[in-house]
């Protein structure tokens, strides 16, 4: 006889059906409620505290004048940038993973990161570059170089259809190249230069304006809506691409389109936050554990990456000292974090 | 001669592949000979071989030319050379093993963490107490990765879980991310010390001295015993755990054998030449392309890709921006890293 807990009921509506897991549906709830929290949290907090209930009352338009300019004037694009960043790198890095089959894999391999990282570093330091970068600005030259890697290892890889085994050797090779670059222009920079460029090399979130703000709402929006219907057709792809085709589903055409998704959100986030360590890394291992999932699920990395991004923006702002850039803060506290679900598994299985 | 006397079983066919992969590590061997003598004969003063012998060998007497000669080959020349081929052996075995054990591709010898604890031990040692030369923070950057090697396999190996190979991969990972932050807030706080760290980071076997070496060298060779005495196990392993305990294999112990061989390995040449992970990465895809998946070729054939990549490497690093050097860690993700990737695409490489 089946044991009835381990069944989990399916639900149907219309053409679209899927898995009725309590467990998953009620971490990732929570795991939004969380975001909201720290989001409204992180808004409050600052030269000077606006209480809660008036912030949640200004985000939904029924705040004071005062409330209002402070709110969505000063404090918001930081918020809304950390939300935005830490959402595309978690479903990216998601994605990666899935593609990939590989959960040492993350945008990073996909060549974004070291990039925009290397053409940051070139601006910064090369005579040559200041020109290009009083032209262009920073962020937007790094995304652009970011994007041209990340299309370069893209297709680099194409032959046929994108294999996750050449995908990832080919980012991994790719991005040595543009690390070995990065390295290169530091060792022969000025030293003030470098320090510069270091900043930058870590990601932050100081400074955002609302203009920078609505190009990467709207992409990420739009991306995202693009990845969760497709999101039906990658599940099956996870039993391997025999099944997948047995199944009816066009593996490649899915893995090409979303691959280009993910190339795309990690090109927003790096140009809303800069280069943001290990965040879409991090978060999919982390949330594949909370949820007690098999595979990396794409909706609760993004909400985890957002919580990681600007609850550690937050925590830089506000406990930690000498105003920490928000990506290193990301890894100290994401690191142990992960390392603390592995052990917690492993002893728990012992018992 | 044993295998005339096998008979009638089917040697002919078991023994050329045999045949043809000890020509090629003779083959590695020869290369690896003529990449010493190049790397003692190129530098920034070129030197021709018999000078280079008469600096090794010759006694100076008072020439002032000669003199010179001895000093370049006998306190440059010789110990990085000899360090390229230390480093790169023990690379080349560290990222074939590292691979074999996670099962996973793009496993680098960084990956248990010993890269960015021997970095962050260098740089809060330069920070605390404000260390200048590579050869006293150098120790540091033995401790910091004895450190990572100790806590991630520790961290790895609690519990029942134990000797899982993505528990180990990602536990280094953690691991990694941490000290790599740690890393990056120390050197943002201090220009000395990311002065320090940018060198550091680039990777190089130039201008460390004889003690540095020899630690090294010890290191990696009690590294090295352990890897040889993993590789029949490492084979088993690739089968599948389950069928690998099925088979008798203590999983536990050889994981653990293993785990120590890599952190012994890759630590000692990172601390003696900074992190330079990419290599043990790419020699481990490209000797299983020449060798196959048995890891009693495999592995030797990496160490042996491993030093002669190195040495290369250090050599094209002297000549192509001279009179200045560029470092063998960049040289070698510059232009081994788009090779590898070529091969990548032609398709040369197999999952583990």
């Amino acid at each position: 006889m089946i044991n009835a807990p381990e069944m989990h009921r399916g639900v149907r509506v219309g053409g679209w059906s899927w898995v009725w897991r309590p467990w998953v549906v009620l971490v990732t709830v929570v795991l939004a409620a969380l975001t909201f929290l720290i989001f409204c949290v992180s808004i409050s907090i600052g030269d000077f505290t606006i209480e809660l209930p008036a912030v949640v009352r200004t985000l939904f338009g029924q705040g004071e004048r005062v409330d209002e300019f402070v709110i969505m004037d000063l404090r918001m694009p930081r918020a809304l940038v950390g939300l935005i960043a830490g959402v595309s790198l978690g479903i990216s890095g998601a994605l990666t993973q899935s593609i990939a089959r590989n959960a040492l894999a993350s945008p990073d391999v996909l060549g974004i990161t070291g990039g925009a990282s290397a053409t940051a570093v070139f601006i910064v330091t090369a005579g040559g570059g200041t020109a290009i970068g009083g032209a262009m600005g920073l962020p937007a030259a790094a995304l652009t170089g970011g994007l041209l890697t990340g299309l370069l290892v893209y297709f680099m890889t194409w032959k046929k259809g994108i294999d996750g085994f050449r995908l990832i050797l080919i980012g991994v090779s790719v991005s040595a190249v543009m690390q070995a670059l990065t390295t290169w222009l530091l060792v022969l920079a000025d030293i003030r230069d470098v320090a510069r460029a270091q900043r930058w090399l870590v990601g932050s979130l100081d400074s955002r304006r609302w203009t920078e703000v609505w190009t990467t709402l709207w992409v990420t929006i739009a991306l995202v809506v693009v990845v969760m219907v497709i999101a039906f057709q990658l599940q099956p792809m996870h039993f391997g691409d025999d099944v997948a085709a047995g199944l009816g589903v066009r593996y490649s055409a899915v893995r090409a389109v979303l691959l280009l998704c993910a190339v795309l959100l990690a090109g927003v986030a790096v140009s809303a936050a800069g280069p943001v360590p290990f965040v879409a890394l991090v978060a999919p291992q982390i949330t594949m554990r909370l949820l007690r999932s098999p595979v990396p699920p794409l909706l609760a990395s993004g909400l985890f990456g957002a919580l990681l991004l600007i609850g550690s923006d937050l925590l830089a702002r506000s406990v930690l000292p000498n105003d920490l850039p928000v990506g290193v803060v990301t890894a100290i506290i994401g690191g142990p974090f992960l390392v603390y679900l592995l052990v917690r598994a492993n002893v728990k299985r012992a018992a | 001669m044993v295998v005339e006397q096998r008979g009638l079983e089917p040697a002919p066919a078991q023994e050329r592949p045999h045949r043809r992969r000890r020509l090629g590590l003779v083959g590695l061997l020869v290369l690896l000979a003529v990449a010493s003598v190049l790397s003692l004969v190129v530098g920034a003063r070129s030197l021709t071989p018999a000078e280079v012998w008469q600096g090794l060998f010759g006694d100076p007497g008072g020439d002032q030319r000669l003199t010179e000669i001895t000093l370049i080959v006998q306190t440059l020349r010789v110990p990085r050379t000899v360090l390229a081929l230390v480093a790169g052996l023990a690379l080349g075995v560290a990222g074939a093993l590292i691979q074999g054990h996670t099962r996973n591709p793009i496993a680098d010898t960084g990956l248990l963490g010993v890269n960015s604890g021997a970095s962050f031990a260098v740089v809060l040692s330069v920070y605390l107490f404000g260390l200048q030369n590579p050869v006293q923070y150098m120790w540091f950057a033995f401790l910091g990765a004895a450190a990572a090697g100790v806590v991630v396999f520790g961290l790895s190996s609690l519990g029942r879980g134990a000797g899982n190979p993505l528990t180990l991969a990602l536990a280094g990972q953690g691991v990694t991310v941490f000290l790599a932050a740690m890393t990056t807030a120390v050197a943002l706080g201090d220009k000395q010390t990311l002065d320090v760290l940018r060198f550091w980071n680039a990777g190089s076997v130039q201008g460390v001295g004889w003690d540095v070496i020899v630690v090294a060298a010890i290191f990696v060779a009690v590294g090295l015993v352990l890897a040889l005495v993993n590789l029949p196990v490492l084979n088993l392993f690739n089968l599948g755990d389950d069928v690998a305990r099925g088979l008798g294999v203590n999983i536990a112990a050889g994981r653990t054998v293993g785990v120590v061989a890599v952190t012994l390995l890759a630590g000692a040449a990172t601390a003696a030449c900074g992190p330079i992970a990419f290599l043990g990465l790419m020699v481990a895809h490209i000797a299983r392309w020449l060798t196959g998946p048995d890891y009693r070729w495999l592995v030797p054939y990496a160490g042996l890709l491993g030093a002669a990549v190195l040495l290369l490497g250090d050599i094209a690093g002297r000549l192509v921006v001279r009179p200045a050097e560029l470092q063998a860690g960049i040289v070698i993700a510059l232009i081994g890293a788009p090779f590898f990737a070529v091969l990548v695409w032609l398709g040369k490489f197999r999952q583990a």
